[in-house]
């Protein structure tokens, strides 16, 4: 067996022009290895254009199951000569390239340490093809033929994915099967397939599906009960209430006693994010769940609107899929950088409830969490999901709906309740919670309020008296204690030797989750084991504060410049600095188990040093 | 502002409307405006307007931004729900209320400030949108919080209190919400209430988005000589051109003015709306002559007033939408909630 013998454990990555039908083609590679049990994870590397620039796609295959990239390319499928080059130059030694060999390849392009392979694909489809779309469409389809030769996909799967997929277009089911084909008996003919990169069945997706995070967040705001969608197109998020729309279009449409079809949901596309929100806070003040998806433009154009919520207690719930900044920054890669603005958003003195999903599977939960917490605390609840997590394929355990969910619409007193009531005033703490009660409009004038982002008392009235004003305050203060006993808890996974690690551990959130995990076993590998903790939201419980002061040091993974996690503990636990070392990732692209073994080892060396000096 | 505290005894011979409330039941609590603001004018037709129509208060939601014609909400109404938004943004709020709760009577009170600067983007789509609400545009020319700022609406030369005239086009609100769409526009004056009733209650019984632009004096920033916003000019420069005249659903038609200038429009609740045409040569229904009929006057120094334009057969958002008829914000759970079996057909999708 060489060296390079890989089965079930590599890389492919596709890099294509944009806007050429790729997506197809690679969607259905990933889900081919999928469907033969094989863990797979894909991650889209697209740019912010709709034709001719170039984007990737890299599918990792994972016999174990992790979720992140590794940083490193064994198979690359080079279909763009402009970035020709560079994805040369990205492959391991010992790794593999196909390209198109229709047209000569530049000499000074040549790496001995790798095995190149091409096929005349253009040439093949122009003669096999009519139309110039075909010829240009099913260039990607015959590179796929040509893999499932190449690593021993089952060609029984790809049929039924492509049957699938053209159930009501079986012409276009003929063209895709003779590209296949086509690509297929030409890898036959001219290499030794299989290569000792390969692919053999597993059993282990059964009970597993590949789907985004947009999708599951989409999804389970319709599970949540939410009603009103309000939202401006913004990239990494629109697909989040494409997903809403959609589902809901296929489950929220009824006949009415007329026979007409009515919708039992609204989504109401914004002129912008300041009405966008604007919108969701008008329905939840009159008791629908409501929310919006953006990114972190978004947020900031929502802010003065989000203070306003904070104050007046108005639930609202905002996904923000993060993408790279400042201003439009990268609009198409990842990165975990709205922390900060998410969590004090807008002038005054405001505190956010956030909540931080890892993936896909979170999202679901999250969406949940997120009105019951919103409409519990009477307060905006910010999802900070990101691009990474909201846009590309992940493998998760199917979603289990046990039915027993109920909705929890918070203290919210009804007609019968305020039928009994002398008098009626929002903001009072009966309840030695901070929580207030709230009443709704149209129910019972005996519940009319006002409303206001102006100083108000307990009693909902105006006030400029400083000591009525601080009155409020002071208890929004109290009610963010109450929301860190209500919010998701953090996940601690202890190292196999606990005991002996107390020197440092590990604390992260959100999409950093799945490179952990990899990099812990990796570690572990070399007897470096420690321990992890995972937080889920904000504002931070004790037992966040105790975690960190059981170590010498913590490691605060995060994906941006400034360490904004690490400023938020510090900030709202006060933690010395110096315990939190940050480890940070924020060139865009979504944090691989490399980094994160390579950035721990570099820390512990500098401070072996450190101690050593 | 008014520092006396009306007593909260009823006198019993007061008037009662059809369910039973005297206009007292439609107040609110006391005004904090100058003495003499065309704003409390308004709020006390706006009352007027609620009370003859026999609206359940509770039944109206009451919307504004930030200014002093917003701050009026508090005025009127004490047994609605309101709510105080940011500056320029009542609109949003208002739509996703009414996309909540499409049951209910909006009402939004707004001014030249909050509309026609940074709310200009909000109520221009709510107008597109056709949002079913009542639009309440209280002009006076100024900034009055900020002491006396011109805005938006400010006609070009107009005179600030100490002296400096206005270098820029007004932004008409009346003509901008014809050209956008709107399907009720009106215009009227805060101190004109004969007018000013009935054109609301008209307002109110649309279906779709109702623009009233009111002039409303600012009797501290923008009363004065050179102002063209004043009592006192709006009072010489005003131009009627239609008189609303609300008839009630089941209500008989008194007035009848000379016969061929009057005409009738029902309303999506069944009311109907009696015009009376002041200018013959004026017709309500007919976008682009309604546009030029402005446009002339305006540029003579005019306020065209009355009922501007309505479009019978409106869609109001929720039509365009294909809203179930129930308050979204009413549907139970068990019907929203997809359940086990649909998504588990959803994610073999997944697969």
């Amino acid at each position: 067996m060489s060296a390079n013998h890989r089965v079930n454990d590599f890389v492919i990555k596709l890099a294509n022009v944009n806007g050429t039908g790729s997506a197809s083609s690679n969607g259905l590679l990933m889900k081919s290895i999928f469907r033969m049990g094989i863990p797979v994870v894909g991650k889209n590397f697209f740019p912010s254009n709709i034709q001719g620039l170039p984007t990737w796609y890299e599918i990792r295959v994972t016999k174990d199951g992790y979720t992140c990239r590794t940083g490193t390319t064994d198979f690359m499928v080079a279909m763009n000569a402009e970035t020709y080059a560079n994805d040369l130059a990205e492959l391991r030694p010992g790794g593999y390239l196909l390209y198109d060999s229709t047209w000569p390849r530049n000499e000074m392009l040549e790496r001995d340490d790798v095995t190149v392979l091409g096929i005349p694909l253009s040439g093949m489809c122009n003669e096999a093809f009519d139309s110039a779309r075909a010829k240009v469409l099913m260039k990607n389809v015959a590179y796929v033929g040509a893999l499932v030769a190449l690593l021993d996909i089952e060609m029984e799967v790809v049929e039924t994915l492509l049957q699938e997929t053209f159930s009501t277009k079986p012409h276009l089911m003929d063209a895709n099967m003779q590209a296949i084909k086509m690509g297929y008996d030409y890898a036959t003919k001219n290499f030794n397939c299989p290569l000792d990169l390969r692919l053999e069945r597993m059993d282990k997706t059964d009970g597993y599906v590949m789907v985004d995070g947009n999708t599951t967040a989409g999804l389970g705001s319709v599970y949540a009960g939410a009603t009103v969608v309000s939202w401006y197109p913004i990239t990494p998020s629109t697909s989040l209430i494409d997903a809403y729309s959609i589902f809901c279009k296929q489950l929220r449409v009824e006949e009415d006693t007329d026979g007409n079809m009515v919708n039992n949901y609204c989504v109401i596309q914004a002129e912008d994010e300041l009405a966008a929100i604007g919108m969701v806070l008008g329905a939840n003040w009159n008791g629908a769940r409501a929310f919006t998806s953006t990114s972190g433009p978004g947020i900031s154009l929502m802010s003065e609107f989000l203070g306003l919520a904070y104050y007046a207690e108005i639930p609202a719930v905002i996904f923000d899929v993060q993408r790279v900044g400042p201003s439009t920054g990268m609009p198409t890669r990842t990165q975990q950088c709205d922390i900060t603005a998410a969590a004090y958003a807008s002038h005054g003195d405001t505190r956010h409830v956030l909540l931080f999903p890892a993936d896909p599977t979170e999202c679901f939960e999250m969406s949940l969490n997120a009105f019951d917490l919103a409409e519990r605390l009477q307060t905006p609840v910010i999802v900070l999901s990101d691009l990474d997590i909201g846009m590309n394929d992940w493998m998760i355990p199917e979603i289990q709906w046990d039915g027993s969910y109920q909705p929890d619409r918070g203290k919210v007193y009804d007609a019968e309740a305020l039928r009994d009531m002398d008098k009626f005033y929002r903001y009072l703490d009966i309840d030695g919670d901070a929580i207030p009660w709230r009443t709704l409009p149209g129910v019972d004038a005996r519940g009319a309020y006002f409303v206001r982002g102006s100083g108000h008392n307990q009693y909902g009235g105006y006030t400029e008296k400083s000591d009525e004003y601080k009155q409020v305050l002071d208890r929004l203060r109290r009610k963010s204690d109450t929301a860190a006993t209500l919010v998701p808890a953090p996940v601690v996974e202890h190292g196999a030797d606990v005991a002996a690690n107390k020197a440092w551990a590990v604390l992260s959130i959100g999409s950093c989750h799945g490179a952990i995990v990899e990099a812990r076993d990796r570690l572990a590998a070399e007897q470096i084991s420690f321990d992890y903790m995972r937080l889920k939201a904000f504002p931070f419980d004790q037992s966040v504060k105790q975690f960190i002061n059981s170590y010498d040091r913590v490691f605060v993974i995060e994906q941006n410049r400034d360490a904004q996690l690490r400023q938020l503990l510090v900030n709202e636990l006060e933690i010395n600095p110096a315990m939190l070392v940050p480890l940070l990732s924020y060139d865009g692209m979504p944090v691989g188990s490399d980094f994160i073994v390579d950035a721990v080892k570099n820390e512990l060396q500098l401070q072996g040093a450190a101690k050593a000096g | 502002m008014s520092f006396i505290k009306k007593p909260n005894i009823t006198h019993p011979d007061l008037p009662r409307n059809a369910i039973g409330l005297t206009l007292r039941d439609y107040e609110g609590s006391m005004s904090t405006l100058c003495a003499g603001c065309g704003h409390d004018s308004v709020s006390s037709a706006i009352m007027q307007a609620y009370f003859e129509l026999s609206v359940e208060p509770h039944r109206v939601a009451k919307v504004s931004g930030i200014g002093c014609s917003s701050k009026t909400p508090t005025y009127f109404l004490g047994g609605a729900h309101g709510f105080n938004s940011v500056h320029g943004r009542m609109p949003s709020i208002a739509t996703g209320a009414n996309a909540a709760n499409r049951e209910l009577q909006y009402i939004g009170v707004s001014g030249d400030g909050d509309s026609l600067s940074i709310g200009l983007g909000q109520f221009s789509h709510a107008i597109r949108r056709n949002v079913n609400m009542l639009y309440m545009l209280e002009n006076n020319g100024v900034y009055g919080l900020t002491k006396g700022q011109f805005s938006a609406s400010a006609d070009k030369g107009s005179k600030a209190k100490k002296g400096d005239a206005n270098a820029y086009s007004p932004i008409d609100p009346a003509l901008l919400a014809i050209s956008l769409g709107c399907t009720f526009v009106g215009r009227s004056f805060s101190g004109d209430k004969e007018h000013l009733v009935p054109l609301i209650k008209s307002a109110i019984s649309h279906s779709g988005f109702s623009l009233l632009d009111i002039i409303s004096p600012c009797v501290t920033f923008n009363d004065h000589e050179g102002s063209t916003k004043s009592y006192a000019h709006t009072r010489e420069h005003m131009r009627e051109t239609v008189y609303a005249d609300f008839v009630g659903q089941h209500e008989e038609i008194v007035t009848r003015s000379k016969p061929g200038e009057y005409r009738q429009v029902t309303m999506h609740d069944g009311s109907r709306v009696g015009l009376r045409r002041v200018d013959e040569n004026y017709d309500p229904t007919d976008r682009i002559s309604a546009i030029s009929y402005i446009e002339k006057y305006r540029a003579e120094g005019a306020v065209v007033t009355g009922l501007l334009y309505v479009e019978e057969s409106s869609e109001d958002m929720h039509t365009i939408l294909g809203s179930t008829d129930q308050a979204l914000c009413n549907v139970p759970y068990d019907k929203l909630n997809p359940g086990a079996e649909a998504l588990k057909r959803i994610q073999s999708r997944w697969r």
